[in-house]
Formats: C-alpha cells, sequence, structure tokens
C-alpha cells in the first residue's frame, strides 16, 4: 500500500467521519450557549458569563455535570427500551449529518476533497427519513418510563411528528420538482445554475417547510411533547444523567438539521448572495462554508427569537394547524407550481 | 388508540401548581373529567398560632400569609383590630397605607400575571413583569427593610413616614411601569396562540361565581362589579378617584385584561395620594400593652387576590381568643373544578393561573 492510497482511501474518510460526529457536536455547544445568552439577552437577563469566556464553556460544564450523575432507571421501567431510545433519538439525528454536505467541493493539489461523508443520489429522502427515525426513541423513551407525564408526552410527540411530516414532505416536493433531483448537492448546484434561490421562487415552501421544521424538533411555540408548566419535562422525564443529555443534545443536532436543510432547499446552500450577478462576485471571496454557517445560524437564531416571543400551542390547535392549513396549503402550493411550470 | 380515563397527579411538586398544590386529575385522552385539589403541605397553625400572641406581634406573622401581596394582609388584620379597638387613625397614616398597599396590588398583580404567561408558554412576559415588580419592590425594602415580608402597618398607623427620597422612588417607579405593562400587553394582547389559549377557557357565570363566593379580578371578569374599594371604602378610599373594571366574559382572558386595567388604576390611586397625602401626624397614640375589651369584630378589604377578611374576637387580655381568616385565594381555588372541567389538561394550568392563588393564604 502507498502513502498516497493510505492518505486518501483511509486517513481522509477516518477524518471526515470524525468530523461528521464533531460538527453537530460543536454546533450544538455554540447553540446552547447562543441560546441562553440571546434569551436572556431578549428578557434582560445576563446569562451565563462566569465558564470561559462570555460563558461559552457552560454548555461543557453542563455536560460534565450531568456525566456525573446517577443514572436512575425506574424499579417499573422497561430497561432495553428505555436505554435504546436516548441512542436512538441521538444517532438518527448525528447519521443524518453524513448526508448534508457541509460546502462546496474543494481542489487540493490534484485531489478533490468532498465535504460530505456520503454523495447519496437520494440523500433528500435518507435524511429526512432518519430525521422521522428519531421519534421512534421518543415514544419507545415515553413508554418504557413507566409513567403518566411521560406518556402523554410521547403521545403528543407522535402524533405532532406525523400530521407535519406530511406538509414537510409536499412542500419538499416542489423544489425536488425544480431541481429534478434528490440530492443534497444537485439541489444546491441548480439553485447556482437556476440564477434563484428556490426560497425566493417558491416562498410558500419555504414558510411550510420554516414551520413544519420547527414542529417537527419539537421547538417552541410547538414544544408542547415536553411543555413544561404541564406535563413537567414530557417524554424525558424519568430520565437522569448522560442519558437525559442525550435526548438534550439529540434536540439540538436536530434543529442544526433542520435549519440545514432549510439553507440548503431554500437559500442556496454553501452559495454567497446573488451567485450569478458579476457586481457581487466578491462575496465569493468569503469560503462556501463561511456562508453555508452563517446562513445556518440565522436560523438558529431565529428559533430562539421565536421560543423568546410566543406563547405555546394548544394540542388541538397544533392539529388543526397542520391539517387545516398546511396540508391544504402546501398541497395548493404544489399544484399551482407544477401547472405554471408545465404552462410556461 | 384505547387511552382511557386516567388518574393524573399534579403536585405538590409541578413546575406550574404555584407552591405546594396537588390536584387529583381524572383525564380522558387530555380531556378533564374532574380536578380534586389537595392542600395543607403549607399548614403551619397561623391561627392557632395567634392565640397565643400579643394584638401587635400578630402583625408580622401576616405577612408570611399571602406572600405575594403582604402589605395587605397587615392592612387587614390591622383595620380588623382598630375597629374593634374604636381607634381613629390619622390621616397622613390613612393616604401612606393606601400608597403602600396600591404599590402591593400592583406588585402582585404583575407577579399573577407573569406567573400566568409563563403557564402557558409565553416565558419573556415572567421577566418583563418581575423587572417592574422589582422597582416596587426596592421601595418596600427602603421604607421598611423588607421586600417580600414587608411588616408595612402597624396598629394605628404606619411605622414610618413617606419622605423625599421615597416619594421620588415612587414616582419614578409610575412613570416607568406603564411602558412595561404596554409591552406586556403588546406581547399578549392580540397575540392569536394566546387568545387561544385563554379566549373562552375556564368560563363561569356570575350566577356561580356570586355562589362560590369567588372575589377579586375573577369575579369581576365574569360583569360582576363588586369592589370593597368602592361598595364598602375604607382607609379613606372614597377620597380617589379611580375605576373598576369590569368584564363579561368570565374566562381566563378577561381576568388577565381586568388585572392589567387594575394596574392603571392603582397608579392613578397612588399618584393622587402622592399628590393630596396631608400633613400630620402618621401613627396615632396606642398603648405599649394593648388590652382590648371583650367583643368581636369582622373587616374584610380589597386585596389584590379578592375580599380578604378577618373575624377578631377578644376576651379583654392582651391575646385574641380566636382569629379567623377569610383568604380569598382559598374561596376563589374552590371555583376552580368548575372552570376546569371539559377543557384540557392543557388549559388547567391556564386557569389556575388566573386564579392567582398563593398557597401560603390557602394554607395558613
Amino acid at each position: 500500500m502507498t502513502a498516497e492510497t493510505l492518505v486518501f482511501e483511509l486517513l481522509i474518510p477516518v477524518a471526515k467521519i470524525i468530523a461528521v460526529i464533531l460538527y453537530p457536536m460543536i454546533m450544538v455547544i455554540v447553540m446552547i450557549w447562543l441560546e441562553r445568552r440571546v434569551v436572556a439577552w431578549i428578557q434582560g437577563r445576563v446569562g451565563p458569563n462566569r465558564v470561559g469566556f462570555q460563558g461559552i464553556l457552560q454548555p461543557i460544564a453542563d455536560a460534565l455535570k450531568l456525566f456525573f450523575k446517577e443514572d436512575i432507571i425506574q424499579r417499573e421501567a422497561d430497561t432495553f427500551l428505555f436505554n435504546i431510545s436516548p441512542l436512538l433519538v441521538m444517532f438518527s439525528s448525528l447519521l443524518a449529518f453524513c448526508f448534508v454536505p457541509l460546502g462546496e467541493s474543494f481542489q487540493i493539489g490534484g485531489y478533490t476533497l468532498n465535504l460530505w461523508v456520503a454523495a447519496s443520489p437520494v440523500g433528500l429522502l435518507l435524511v429526512l427519513g432518519l430525521s422521522a427515525v428519531g421519534v421512534f426513541g421518543i415514544i419507545f423513551g415515553g413508554w418504557a418510563s413507566n409513567s403518566k407525564y411521560p406518556l402523554m408526552g410521547a403521545l403528543r410527540s407522535v402524533v405532532q411528528v406525523l400530521s407535519y411530516e406530511i406538509p414537510i414532505g409536499l412542500t419538499v416536493l416542489t423544489v425536488v420538482f425544480f431541481s429534478r433531483s434528490i440530492d443534497l448537492v444537485e439541489i444546491v448546484n441548480h439553485q447556482q445554475h437556476g440564477k434563484v434561490w428556490f426560497g425566493f421562487l417558491l416562498p410558500v415552501s419555504f414558510v411550510v417547510f420554516w414551520i413544519s421544521g420547527i414542529a417537527e424538533t419539537n421547538r417552541a411555540p410547538f414544544d408542547l411533547p415536553e411543555a413544561e408548566s404541564e406535563l413537567v419535562a414530557g417524554y424525558h422525564t424519568e430520565y437522569s444523567g448522560m442519558k437525559f443529555a442525550y435526548f438534550y443534545i439529540a434536540e439540538y443536532v436536530h434543529m442544526v438539521l433542520v435549519s440545514s436543510l432549510v439553507v440548503i432547499l431554500f437559500f442556496g446552500g454553501w452559495l454567497p448572495p446573488f451567485p450569478n450577478i458579476k457586481f457581487f462576485s466578491f462575496l465569493r471571496v468569503i469560503p462556501g462554508f463561511v456562508w453555508y454557517l452563517i446562513k445556518i445560524m440565522f436560523f438558529l437564531y431565529v428559533y430562539v427569537w421565536i421560543r423568546a416571543t410566543l406563547p405555546r400551542y394548544r394540542f388541538d390547535a397544533l392539529i388543526k394547524l397542520a391539517w387545516k392549513w398546511l396540508v391544504p396549503l402546501s398541497l395548493a402550493n404544489f399544484l399551482v407550481v407544477v401547472a405554471v411550470k408545465y404552462l410556461l | 388508540m384505547a387511552f382511557k380515563e386516567i388518574e393524573l397527579n399534579m403536585g405538590p411538586q409541578h413546575p406550574s401548581t404555584h407552591g405546594v398544590l396537588r390536584l387529583k386529575l381524572t383525564v380522558d385522552n387530555e380531556v378533564v373529567l374532574s380536578i380534586e385539589p389537595v392542600i395543607g403541605y403549607l399548614h403551619r397553625g397561623m391561627e392557632k398560632l395567634w392565640e397565643s400572641l400579643t394584638y401587635p406581634q400578630i402583625v408580622p406573622l401576616t405577612d408570611r400569609l399571602d406572600y405575594l401581596a403582604a402589605v395587605s394582609n397587615n392592612l387587614a388584620y390591622v383595620l380588623a383590630v382598630e375597629k374593634l379597638m374604636g381607634l381613629e387613625v390619622p390621616k397622613r397614616a390613612r393616604y401612606i397605607r393606601v400608597i403602600l398597599t396600591e404599590l402591593q396590588r400592583l406588585a402582585s398583580h404583575l407577579a399573577g400575571v407573569g406567573f400566568m404567561a409563563n403557564d402557558v408558554g409565553a416565558m419573556s412576559v415572567l421577566l418583563y413583569s418581575f423587572q417592574s415588580r422589582e422597582g416596587i419592590l426596592d421601595i418596600f425594602e427602603n421604607y421598611s427593610g423588607g421586600r417580600l415580608t414587608v411588616h408595612g402597618i402597624r396598629i394605628g398607623g404606619v411605622p414610618f413616614d413617606l419622605d423625599k427620597k421615597l416619594t421620588a422612588m415612587i414616582r419614578k417607579s409610575l412613570a416607568e411601569i406603564p411602558d412595561k405593562i404596554q409591552d406586556i400587553e403588546g406581547l399578549l394582547n392580540e397575540n392569536r396562540i394566546w387568545k387561544h389559549r385563554t379566549r373562552g377557557i375556564g368560563v363561569i357565570s356570575p350566577e356561580e361565581a356570586f355562589a362560590l363566593g369567588l372575589t377579586g379580578p375573577a369575579l369581576r371578569a365574569t360583569g360582576f362589579a363588586w369592589d370593597i374599594r368602592k361598595n364598602i371604602p375604607y382607609c379613606s378610599y372614597e377620597d380617589f378617584d379611580f375605576e373598576i373594571p369590569v368584564l363579561k366574559g368570565g374566562d381566563v382572558y378577561d381576568r388577565y385584561l381586568v388585572r392589567m386595567e387594575e394596574m392603571r388604576q392603582s397608579m392613578r390611586i397612588v399618584e393622587q395620594a402622592l399628590e393630596k397625602l396631608p400633613p400630620g401626624d402618621f401613627q396615632a397614640k396606642v398603648p405599649r400593652s394593648l388590652k382590648i375589651p371583650p367583643g368581636e369584630v369582622f373587616h374584610t378589604i380589597e386585596s389584590p387576590k379578592g375580599e380578604l377578611g378577618f373575624y377578631i374576637k377578644s376576651n379583654g387580655t392582651d391575646k385574641p381568643e380566636r382569629v379567623k381568616m377569610k383568604s380569598p385565594s382559598f374561596i376563589n381555588l374552590q371555583s376552580l373544578e368548575l372552570m376546569a372541567k371539559g377543557n384540557l389538561f392543557s388549559d388547567v394550568v391556564g386557569i389556575l393561573g388566573s386564579l392567582d392563588i398563593v398557597l401560603g393564604e390557602i394554607d395558613k
């Protein structure tokens, strides 16, 4: 085996795999810190500012604390499902990142470095599927706890995720219709050739996708499965220590995933603004993945902003919103897009 | 899915039972079938304890009843004692009492609205209202040294006079609070989610409210204009020009609106009282060893939570023979089942928040 094959066949793939695990984790740390600081800022508080520079190490301190906590399993709990569900939630969202490209390809010497682990021709389907697998973890976790509040949280979660999968699927279809591919890299490339980002071409799809995305990640104002004023902590009430941390981290990983999807599907992924206008070509100086990160951070910020502003939906209103508004809207949107596309 | 009636235990350790209240709920797929409040987790035997204390010693203990409205409790007890003694309190003392209790009402309503919004999920509102409340607590701290347990009223008057510094602080607070209230109203009043969570939820008719003895903002939200400050004025309330907000809906939304409007009216009263503050003594002559001739008395005031009354029976010694308290939170809590039956489980916390109960007062 030559040194060259060793590097290309072994080291780079291993490095990529490590990066795919590290990248969401670092994003989670930044996100937890950002959320706590921004919410504090909106509410006129200070927020964590003691651990590290401006409290940036606070999430690590939290994780360390949870690491040393006692791992409690209730006597009446179903031990196997109880143990497996945090892993299921965590790894379904981490696995999805294998198929999410982090930026465009680089040319280093003669070697093309792709910033993704697995470019699948059906990447979009895989990502959506994997992110939906996580709900099994929530159901199992809520059921295996053998307790009433987690069970109610889990039941809410099932209905919520099932309802909001449909508008997500329907809006993604409109994007796929334009890009003629369900490969995430292709979708971004098409936005470069197609001269306009899909978010501006298909505003209705974007809005429906974003609302459903927030609901799918169980975030405010749709955080019913873990509504702390009603269900104490929802499906993870009985969890402690690192298992609780897994649920907690998975929620943030999922948020990063949905934000990445929004950016890739609707806002040109790693493309700088106005990719085809000569005048703005100086924006290309900034590397693609930086643009990508900026856009993701913007949507993560919106998550926090919404959380600090809005009250929580009630369960029936949440389902009504999905079935009476979002599903018909996305269906109509799909039909209009198809009709316009074929008539023109 | 076969998910029939389950019995759900809410509290005494639950994020939104406002203390150590326990609710035994029966729910059928999130629809509430019955609620049974279980109280007594904070029982300290106050009424019995008072029988072994002298009249002035009881005043600081009343702080610990409704700990969000300590001055109102002081006032209710002290007024009952003064009525029993037949003591005339100087006008300046009465005005200072009005200022303190109205500031306390403001603080209590701010906390009540904040907690209620937090229960419904709007967490920023709680922080905004607590910022305004902080200013009022600072006034109390400068007045008597206590922030939560103020002990701001004594038998025969008030312990301290209002000086220039304190008057300036009150005026500054009054200038700042309307902006904060407007912020809260801007976040909630026309918010679709908030309206959906509160309108038509926990409805109670005026007849039912009257039958249950509901008082305070919850009663006025049903269209029943009953406020002791207006109907049976005490403490020179007849000198001030203010309105009693009354709404007809009887739901959570109207209870919230009534509280918001009452805060504005409280600020009006404080402003007028500061303006008209008469010169003179702030403390009547009260014997050091207070012995009250035998007799009994009942006196109620309008506390932020509702109608707060004290029944005192004296036997001629320096200690009361019996003190009975009519606590508004205790009576208002009884209407919870009527309000919440048939609503969703999520609404129970909102309805409970809109009743604005304090467990210290319920359990005594």
